[in-house]
């Protein structure tokens, strides 16, 4: 049986890759950048589903995931798509600058 | 006991018709309007007609019950929605319903030309129902029901032409002097509940009647309270002065409420709990008391009033003081004779200064009036019956039952009785020479009046008592005889002013059932001399024609002498002229200290200070507390965002960390 990696190194990757996502959410002012942020605590989410499904041997971790990928698609194209029309009204991405709901 | 559920249509029509007025009223043609109000209180008077004919009927029943089930019942203590019609409520319902309709039928007249057409006989026909009510009511609650509703409805009339401050404040003051007694009556109800358990009046005097030996004590204080939710209501002293400024309201009104009918449920009250008012000697010299100086006081003011429906007002004042006059001498039966005879002269001379009014387009003022005679006929002499009744000539209605009242007093028991029928002697001469001097001046002597008013002060003068509209502009002006509708009820009014009085001996044996031998005085009076009675009415004839003579020197034989003659007594004549400064006494004494108390600590200290203040200091409070916490508001999302994954780690920290803290 090949050596394998243990668990807790995926899940202190997810962790990393999870503050990395919640830091540059907080920081950025770019609201693209805070868009892959989010992608990033996402998919860093969907690490750590995949490694305990591995190690406990269960499938629905795995579907979890699917379903999690899924959702970030849609929320992708519509957040794209909102994103987009902000840029036209606006001609900014700064989310302190479009603080107002008004447009 | 018959159930006689039919007696609640006397109520209820009328109130019908104020719904319906009420509501629909300013959508509805006048003609519809009249319709209305004249039907639903025509279907009452001929409902009180026949009950008229079952009670004076051989055999007839003592009194007609109407049992419609409980209103208020808490263990023990219960209060009926019950009528019941005795002799007693037969002569109220119907002088009420009687003159009340023939009211009706005159305003249809009279308020032809008002704005306001159908809010007048809606609130007309509101106070009907609640008189009615009043009367009709077999327990007190029930009557205090009725007793407050005429309150309103008084307020409401008399402040019928609301635009104008005068009638707006006249019927404020009404209703607040009226609320004074009405604290009385409450008070009187509550010695009543706690001694007897209940408000009915069957089950309260058949209990006074077990007890021969009950006398004075809580009786007293009982009766006194009542006493003074009469003397509010009945316009007595020291609770008078509403009812002369209730002339703000329209004629019919002071006709209707401020004369015929209102102002005598204290009188009706009294006499219906004579029962409790015979136990208190105490009680019934206040009442006499009351009554003797109320007549005399308000007819020396009314001696001197300008304005025609003034001088009725202290009138109405006066003769309600006989009344109670009467009550407090126990003669019960004279008492309610009087309020009968009174309730017909009185309406028929406020109806006939209505007319006189009418035709001169709103000139209240008798110094500019004068020889009318001629113009307006069947007004002259429908008013003249009046005046020749409440003056107290012989054989009109009024000198049967005043005379009927001061030889009661006379020989009644009262230690002050002597007094009290002098009083009541020199009142009546009062009383003709008051009437008498609005009869001349008046009807006879030159011509004061402007000929064609609406050429010089027409509108001016018409601004006092009518709110005209464009329309009216055709309506003619200048002096004229009023329309028949308004001629028709002054005629049966004038008659009933003349005959009223004639069946004075049937009257008081068909009274015998309520007042039945508790009446002493009644008794006592048959026993006694008729030569005494003869000679009394003499005496007092003859003072009558004092006043009479007097009036015609002054006011016709050389109109002048009385100006020249006040002068001379300008102390006494301006002490009458300020009405004895009663209402400035009352400003200085209660009213001011009222308002300074109000307006100092009530309003200043409490209100502002107190409520406003605690207000306002929850309000800085919020508002201190919120300049720290609305930091965390600031709009930013990334904040938020900060915020949340704070809280989030916070959860984590104590997930990961605090597992020992809490048992498992």
């Amino acid at each position: 049986m090949p050596a394998q990696v243990p668990t807790a190194y995926y899940l202190v990757l997810a962790a990393i890759l999870f503050s990395i996502g919640v830091g540059s959410f907080l920081i950025k002012r770019n609201i693209i950048t805070i868009f892959m942020s989010i992608e990033l605590m996402l998919n860093a989410v969907n690490l750590t589903f995949v490694a305990f499904a591995h190690q406990w041997h269960q499938i629905s971790g795995q579907i979890f995931v699917f379903f999690v990928m899924v959702v970030a698609a849609a929320e992708a194209a519509v957040g794209l798509a909102i994103i987009i029309s902000i840029f036209r009204t606006r001609q900014t991405l700064n989310v302190d600058q479009i603080d107002l709901m008004k447009l | 006991m018959t159930n006689a559920c039919y007696l609640w249509l006397i109520p209820l029509l009328p109130f019908a018709g104020f719904l319906i007025n009420g509501i629909l009223g300013r959508k509805l043609p006048r003609a519809a309007v009249t319709a209305i109000a004249l039907i639903f209180t025509a279907i009452p008077a001929a409902i009180v007609a026949w009950l008229w004919s079952v009670m004076t009927a051989a055999n007839a029943p003592e009194a007609i019950h109407s049992v419609c089930g409980p209103w208020i019942a808490i263990s023990g203590f219960q209060v009926n929605f019950d009528f019941t019609v005795d002799h007693l409520t037969l002569i109220m319902l119907g002088v009420v319903t009687g003159v009340g309709f023939l009211i009706h039928l005159y305003s249809a007249g009279y308020m032809a030309h008002e704005d306001g057409y159908w809010r007048f006989f809606a609130y007309l026909n509101l106070f009907m129902f609640f008189m009615s009510v009043l009367v009709l009511a077999s327990s007190f609650l029930l009557l205090f029901v009725g007793w407050e509703g005429v309150g309103l409805a008084s307020y409401l009339l008399i402040g019928f032409y609301f635009k104008k401050d005068s009638a707006a404040d006249a019927g404020k003051k009404a209703f607040i002097v009226n609320r004074i007694g009405d604290f009385g009556f409450l008070l009187a109800m509550f010695l009543l509940v706690a001694h007897f358990g209940n408000l009915n009046f069957t089950d309260i005097f058949a209990t006074i009647s077990q007890h021969p030996e009950w006398h004075g004590g809580f009786l007293t204080a009982i009766a006194l309270l009542l006493v003074l939710g009469a003397t509010g209501k009945s316009a007595q002293i020291p609770l008078y002065i509403w009812l002369p400024d209730a002339m703000e309201g329209p004629t019919p009104v002071s006709a209707l409420i401020h004369a015929a009918t209102m102002v005598t449920a204290g009188i009706y009250m009294v006499a219906r709990c004579h029962t409790l008012f015979d136990r208190s000697t105490t009680a019934l010299i206040v009442v006499a008391i009351i009554g003797a100086a109320t007549a005399i006081v308000a007819a020396s003011i009314g001696m001197v009033q300008h304005d025609i429906k003034r001088v009725l007002a202290y009138s109405t004042v006066s003769q309600l003081g006989y009344m109670f006059l009467a009550c407090g001498v126990g003669a019960y039966a004279a008492g309610i004779f009087h309020l009968l005879t009174h309730a017909f002269f009185k309406a028929l001379l406020f109806l006939a200064a209505g007319s006189v009014i009418h035709a001169l387009s709103g000139e209240q003022d008798m110094r500019n009036m004068g020889g009318l005679r001629k113009r307006i006929p069947i007004t002259f002499w429908t008013m003249t019956s009046g005046v020749f009744a409440i003056a107290g000539i012989w054989p009109f209605a009024g000198f049967f039952s005043k005379d009927e009242i001061l030889y009661q007093t006379f020989i009644s028991g009262n230690p002050i009785a002597k007094l009290l029928w002098a009083v009541g002697l020199i009142t009546a001469g009062m009383t003709s020479f008051y009437m008498f001097r609005l009869w001349f001046k008046t009807f006879f002597g030159e011509q004061r009046f402007d000929e064609h008013p609406e050429l010089a002060h027409g509108h001016a003068a018409h601004a006092g008592e009518d709110e005209h509209d464009e329309a009216q502009a055709a309506h003619p002006h200048g002096v004229h005889e009023s329309p028949w509708i308004m001629l028709l009820p002054l005629v049966i009014l004038g008659i009933l002013a003349l005959v009223g009085g004639w069946e004075h001996t049937a009257f008081g044996n068909f009274l015998d059932p309520v007042f039945g031998t508790a009446n002493a005085a009644t008794q006592a009076a048959t026993a006694a001399s008729h030569g005494l009675e003869l000679t009394l009415a003499a005496v007092s004839l003859v003072v009558v024609a004092i006043g009479f003579f007097f009036a015609w020197f002054f006011y016709y034989k050389k109109p002048g002498t009385a100006t020249a003659f006040a002068l001379k007594v300008k102390p006494l004549y301006s002490l009458l002229d300020h009405k004895y400064w009663v209402d400035e006494i009352y400003g200085a004494f209660i009213v001011t200290p009222l308002l300074m108390f109000t307006r100092l600590i009530l309003a200043g200290l409490i209100d502002t200070g107190l409520v406003n203040g605690s207000g306002a200091l929850a309000g800085a409070t919020t508002r201190g507390l919120s300049t720290v916490t609305r930091r965390i508001q600031s709009g930013n999302i990334r904040s938020y965002a900060g915020w949340l994954a704070l809280g989030a780690a916070a959860v984590l920290v104590v997930m990961i960390f605090g597992r020992g803290l809490w048992p498992h």
